[in-house]
């Protein structure tokens, strides 16, 4: 006997030509469909596929550390990644920077109504392929859809939890006079190649973005250097705002050798052109060390030996200062103060 | 990289210092004001003063053109904003100077007006023909170096026959702010500002020449170089001042061979000339009226002209009262002789234009300096009060 019942159909996701609606927010079938279609096909894990509103994780050993940060960027697609990528190396970055293991991530997505189901797809891929070269799985997620004109396309937040191993005890205010500081490579090559990308500043360059995950790096730091005293990764308001922060945690002061500051010649001339300081232009894939006189060898030799730290350098020292300043040595032999950043960076007019 | 590690070579650099301490005088000082706030941003950046012995004097002048931007202008720029329809396209500094009642164009941005920051005049342009639909205004301000590209652009726009096109002109003239700061009573008479030299500046005279400047030479007997704005530029600068000033010399000298010559651009003069006209006096800040200082557009021009299109009436607005920008822009005072500088007045929150633009004395100070005299204190509430 046959039954009445017609079989579901339901036709797939249009991802070649289709758009965000308001219906994929909306709680119903068409966001289940794109749940299922795209976010638990690509990120590909146990938990997702349990379908539930939540992921059951088993209790780790150890300290867990958690970190937040929510991605705006403009361009979505820049040389060297893309919102999806960054959204996954900047949480995991944060994560890093306590000595920890990260073990597991959250996204929450915004997306704005008329946007490229294509160019959605593109971002959760290369989310997904950032997650699973780091290591640490999608296990739960959001998506919201608001109005056209209320969203600048897509926006994504991630959540990342770690578990710092025994002994280890990295933090912002732990530098003491007389300590080194160290970064892992070359300032400013993500903020001038999203630079290079925005309207009305059109330049030709090779810079691609530094965008990295980098537990693997700081693992194997600590496992060189026991001592390492704080690590953090100097995004927003570049290396400048890290320095300051730091010497403001520690109460200390803070030097640095202009002449030891590892920038490339691209991103200087780009800066020059634009009437930047490459201080200030924000990085995705650094970080800054700061470790006991005595470790320095052993932190440069753990960071070189790293893909992410080939271009790792010496760049400073900490010292006693009342006043917390940041302070440069210029290669004129002359001194000046590295502040903060005022608002945004704006080029001088003439 | 090339054309500019040249120039900011630390070895030479100390060569030029050594040389220059060999030859300064211990039984005199050297008072040199560099025009530019691009030099005193120069200086502060790259630590210059500390390589220098104490008998040269910097005297930061008033060449920063956001800095001597009156509050009247600024609040005219907003009105121009807020009409609807309307995008006002500006350079990026100027999006931060305080205008009255505590608002700046960033503020009024986010408030909803369309500010937009350019890069060039030619993208004020652009963005006209691209929206015909809106009214779109470039606020031009800045010295001879960018009144020829705002020139251009008017010229193109009426060649285009753009009708949704204007400028709101703000140009101003360097010779006559220097000649305005010889006459003034402190520097003539009363000699409360020590002033032997001037630094002038070298992008200025790519345009304008260096001739320009025999006059104050020869009339004011004081030295003039013509400088670049790379650190080895202003220390050799620097050098051919102190040999002048030891030698009883007052010449007008070209440091910067690369670009400026005695004659300057002439066709960018002529292009200037075509456009714009001298306005009989105008007000600066810090400097107050000034004759023949700053240019308009001229009648020929004047449908592109957002003055006579908006209507505008300029009205001049006080400084706040702590504010001590005037006597700074003038030599008068030095930046931590200000009550509010680094205290309420910072670069996050300016009370006056000199903390506005890194070009700007008190924000070069304020960014580069402070560890020198570490007034980096939290303002006290009094001080709040005071300028409140």
């Amino acid at each position: 006997m046959s039954s009445n019942v017609k079989p579901g159909y339901v036709r797939p996701v249009d991802f070649r030509r289709g758009i965000v609606d308001l219906a994929h927010g909306g709680g119903g079938r068409a966001m289940s469909q794109l749940i299922d279609e795209l976010f638990r096909r690509e990120f590909d894990n146990p938990w997702l596929d349990q379908g539930n509103d939540n992921a059951l994780l088993a209790r780790p050993e150890g300290r867990l550390v958690m970190a937040t940060d929510s991605h705006v960027v403009s361009p979505l697609f820049f040389p060297g990644g893309d919102i999806g990528s960054l959204s996954v190396h900047g949480t995991l970055n944060d994560v890093a920077m306590s000595g920890a293991r990260p073990v597991a991530l959250s996204a929450g997505f915004i997306l704005e109504e008329g946007f490229p189901l294509a160019d959605l797809r593109r971002i959760v891929q290369s989310m997904a392929a950032a997650a699973r070269d780091a290591g640490v799985p999608v296990v739960t997620g959001d998506t919201k859809v608001v109005e056209r004109g209320k969203g600048d396309g897509v926006f994504i937040n991630t959540t990342g939890i770690g578990v710092v191993p025994e002994g280890v005890h990295l933090s912002g205010d732990r530098a003491r006079p007389g300590d080194a500081i160290l970064v892992n490579g070359t300032l400013g090559d993500h903020g001038v190649a999203i630079l290079s990308q925005r309207e009305g500043l059109s330049f030709g360059t090779g810079i691609v973005s530094d965008s990295a995950a980098l537990h693997g790096l700081v693992a194997d730091m600590l496992a060189n250097a026991p001592g390492l005293r704080c690590l953090r990764d100097p995004t927003r308001g570049g290396l400048a705002a890290t320095l300051n922060e730091l010497a403001r945690q520690s109460q200390v002061g803070l030097v640095v050798e202009e002449d030891a500051l590892p920038v490339r010649e691209e991103v200087k001339a780009a800066c020059e052109l634009l009437g930047l300081d490459p201080l200030y232009v924000a990085n995705e894939g650094k970080l800054v060390a700061i470790c006991p006189s005595g470790e320095v060898e052993a932190v440069l030799g753990a960071l070189r030996a790293h893909p992410l730290g080939r271009d790792a350098a010496v760049i400073g020292r900490v010292v006693e200062d009342p006043h917390h300043f940041v302070r440069m040595e210029t290669s004129f032999g002359g001194a000046r103060n590295v502040d903060w950043l005022a608002g945004e960076q704006l080029p001088r007019i003439c | 990289m090339k054309y500019v590690d040249e120039f900011r070579d630390g070895r030479l650099a100390r060569r030029l210092a050594a040389a220059i301490a060999e030859e300064t005088r211990s039984d005199r000082r050297y008072h040199i004001m560099e025009f530019c706030g691009g030099h005193t941003h120069a200086i502060s950046r790259y630590g210059l003063r500390d390589l220098l012995p104490d008998t040269i004097r910097f005297i930061h002048g008033p060449g920063c053109p956001v800095c001597v931007l009156p509050i009247g202008c600024i609040d005219n720029a907003i009105e121009i904003a807020r009409h609807p329809d309307t995008v006002l396209c500006t350079y990026g500094d100027t999006l931060r100077v305080p205008a009255s009642g505590g608002i700046s164009l960033l503020k009024a941005k986010a408030a909803g007006a369309d500010v937009r920051m350019v890069y060039s005049a030619m993208d004020a342009l652009a963005l006209a023909e691209r929206h015909p639909e809106r009214e779109v205004v470039f606020f031009a301000i800045g010295f001879e170096t960018t009144t020829p590209p705002t020139a251009v652009v008017v010229q193109a726009a009426e060649a285009r026959g753009l009708t949704n096109f204007s400028v709101f002109c703000n140009h101003v003239l360097t010779p006559a702010a220097i000649q305005n700061i010889l006459e003034s009573p402190e520097v003539r008479e009363l000699g409360t500002v020590p002033l032997d030299a001037f630094i002038g500046p070298s992008h200025v005279s790519a345009v304008i020449g260096s001739r320009p400047y025999e006059y104050f030479a020869e009339e004011y007997q004081k030295p003039v170089v013509i400088s670049g704005f790379e650190p080895l530029d202003v220390l050799q600068s620097v050098l051919m001042l102190v040999r002048q000033l030891n030698e009883g010399r007052f010449e007008v000298e070209n440091q910067f061979i690369r670009a400026v010559n005695r004659d300057g651009n002439r066709q960018a003069q002529r292009r200037v000339a075509e456009v714009f006209e001298l306005r009989k006096s105008s007000e600066w800040r810090g400097l107050g009226e000034v004759p023949y200082g700053a240019l308009r557009i001229r009648e020929r021009y004047r449908d592109f002209d957002a003055e006579h299109r908006f209507a505008l009436r300029y009205r001049s607005v006080a400084d706040a009262k702590a504010c001590e920008c005037g006597a700074i822009l003038r030599g008068l005072k030095q930046p931590w002789d200000c009550k509010v500088f680094g205290t309420v007045c910072t670069p996050e929150n300016p009370i006056g234009s000199c903390m506005v633009s890194a070009e700007g004395a008190c924000s070069a100070y304020y960014t580069y300096g402070r560890f020198r005299d570490g007034r980096a204190g939290q303002p006290t509430r009094e001080e709040v009060i005071h300028v409140q």
